[in-house]
């Protein structure tokens, strides 16, 4: 396990320094050069006075490998530099929305899974039958549909035409005066919507995935073994295969990560929700390369995070996994 | 063998909807300034958001325009962008996954690690920090997707390299002392084109939905030039009036893209001699 573990989180690491260097790589090949976009952003800060401190602190006048190693070195700090757009610091500001981000996310994650397992258990338990097929049409269309358009249904639907839900934002316009609870229910309403959808695209993904890692599974020999020896069939599934067959989920819910984060920057959008994902399309179409980066690096390390945890959780469920490495 | 392929093909209903399907797409998108006389640009103010109707089918949008043919001309730009944006994934894909598959080493240690910072970043956000920095057009917009949706196929290809590397095919190519290219092309390419094949339908769809995406969010295809994407935009802000705007291009993207996953995943199970 030691050495399954210190092999993985070196990868992590040259994967890490990679990001960086790949978010660096992308914002210097930025037609016009960094400082081309950053005269009519702010009005607080005069256009000359912008340039000369983005050229300080991008050390634009050295060459690029110097730059790269001095902005990493500001990031070890947590350094993300100022915002273009407020001169407030990009940590802030980003800290400011993940929250927000990550209850969306966790609670789309959720929901996915005690949504999806089910299906796919069933589709599986009942292969080849209406049900089957039914959990089949709705993970196709849950692979063609495009997210930004069921959004844009779903806001018709529940915020048009039956005026159940607020079409937009985290909370309502008077959310300062209401009490504790009713700004809690205020939240939730707001949230509805967005974590359905943002739960959609991951729903079809999932039960395929459980559907085939039962049929998979009931086919070995310690399942027929169950059967043989006259368990009840629900406790052959859920005991005994179900069991094995949900490990490989939680890599897949690691992977699903920069999706959801990755999906966030259009719903995000439409929703006008205050989450991470708005935060840096924003920044992307103002400009903002400070907010752009500190957002790019930041979600790219949460998906590293993401799958380095699922990466430990499977070697420590899965001893196979872990024991593999060493017959090469 | 064809033959066989073909019956098997045949056989499969669904996979048979999504090719007719797409066909009669591929059809409409060539024939489309036959089929509709009307010109998608022509801005017709007086008859601006009319519902669906014997002179409008698919109803106007706020500018007049008619949105039947603004939608055929759309499924022109999403088939084009589908397709050009593939083709450059399909490439490089192939070609990094097949490097680093079959020459192992550094080498392969070097270009999954490419793969996997690659894929760390939300494809998304990958999109919208590069294209936001071009010009706007179809073609920034083909390049980027296809230069940012190799690195799955990549891991595929390689994936299949490594189990091919040891075959005794391949084997007795080297005893034969064949040279590396001579090995990749003949002997190796020809059983990648079935995984390869397979996996760029299913990312045709998914090209099409990024572009629809990207158009929706203004960074796509520019107005005038129509695409499913763009009339999804007007269909935003005219939610509450003219919900043809917002029902049409979604429903057409839908159908593309779950034709062409069908086809994708029928193909997959007719060619592939395992199932």
């Amino acid at each position: 396990m030691g050495a399954f573990l210190f092999r993985r989180f070196a990868l992590t690491l040259v994967t890490l320094l990679g990001i960086t260097l790949m978010t660096f790589l992308v914002m210097r090949i930025a037609p016009g050069g960094l400082t081309a976009g950053t005269t009519d952003l702010s009005a607080r800060v005069s256009a000359h006075e912008q340039r000369k401190k983005f050229a300080a602190l991008y050390d634009l006048d050295k060459p690029w490998y110097v730059q790269y190693g001095r902005w990493l070195k500001r990031l070890s700090r947590l350094d993300f530099g100022r915002s273009f757009k407020d001169d407030r610091p990009v940590l802030e500001k980003i800290s400011e929305r993940l929250p927000n981000t990550l209850l969306l996310n966790v609670l789309s994650l959720g929901l996915v899974f005690f949504v999806a397992v089910p299906l796919g258990i069933l589709a599986a338990v009942k292969q080849n039958t209406v049900w089957d097929r039914a959990v089949s049409a709705l993970v196709f269309i849950g692979f063609s549909a495009p997210t930004f358009w069921l959004a844009l249904m779903l806001m018709m639907l529940f915020g048009v035409t039956l005026g159940w839900l607020p079409l937009s934002g985290l909370h309502a316009l008077n959310a300062d005066e209401l009490s504790a609870t009713s700004s809690v229910l205020d939240m939730a309403r707001h949230l509805v919507l967005p974590v359905l959808i943002s739960a959609f695209a991951g729903l079809a993904g999932l039960s395929r995935f459980v559907r085939n890692g039962l049929l998979e599974v009931v086919r070995q020999d310690y399942v027929r073994t169950a059967r043989a020896k006259g368990l009840p069939e629900s406790r052959v599934i859920f005991r005994h295969a179900l069991r094995n067959a949900l490990i490989p989920v939680v890599t897949l819910l690691g992977l699903s990560l920069p999706d959801l984060i990755g999906g966030g920057f259009i719903f995000e959008t439409i929703f006008a929700f205050p989450g991470m994902g708005r935060l840096g399309f924003d920044a992307v179409m103002a400009r903002d390369f400070p907010v752009v980066m500190g957002v790019g690096t930041i979600a790219a390390f949460l998906t590293l995070a993401g799958n380095l945890l699922a990466d430990v959780t499977y070697a420590l469920v899965d001893p196979r996994i872990r024991l593999a490495g060493k017959h090469r | 063998m064809w033959r066989f392929y073909g019956r098997r093909f045949l056989a499969n209903r669904l996979a048979l909807a999504g090719a007719s399907v797409l066909l009669f797409l591929g059809l409409a998108a060539v024939g489309a300034p036959v089929l509709s006389r009307t010109d998608p640009n022509q801005q017709r103010l007086t008859e601006r958001l009319m519902p669906p109707s014997v002179h409008h089918l698919l109803g106007t949008d706020d500018l007049g325009r008619d949105v039947a043919a603004r939608m055929l001309h759309g499924g022109r730009v999403s088939l084009r962008v589908g397709l050009v944006a593939v083709g450059i994934s399909v490439i490089i894909g192939t070609w990094v996954g097949v490097t680093a598959g079959f020459f192992g080493g550094w080498v392969d240690g070097l270009l999954m690690r490419v793969v996997d910072i690659m894929l760390c970043f939300p494809t998304l956000f990958l999109i919208l920090m590069v294209i936001a920095f071009l010009d706007p057009s179809l073609w920034t917009v083909m390049t980027v997707i296809g230069m940012t949706s190799w690195p799955g196929l990549a891991r595929l290809v390689r994936g299949e390299t490594l189990s091919l590397r040891e075959r005794d095919f391949v084997w007795a190519a080297r005893g034969l002392g064949l040279s590396a290219p001579r090995i990749v092309l003949v002997h190796l390419l020809p059983n990648l084109v079935v995984p390869i094949l397979v996996s760029a339908t299913l990312g045709v769809g998914s090209a099409i939905l990024t572009e629809s995406a990207l158009s929706f969010l203004g960074l796509g295809v520019q107005p005038p030039m129509a695409s499913w994407g763009n009339i999804l935009t007007s269909g935003k802000d005219y939610l509450h009036v003219a919900w043809w705007l917002s029902v049409f291009p979604g429903v057409a993207i839908l159908v593309t893209v779950l034709a062409l996953n069908l086809l994708g995943e029928g193909l997959r199970d007719v060619l592939d001699p395992r199932s």
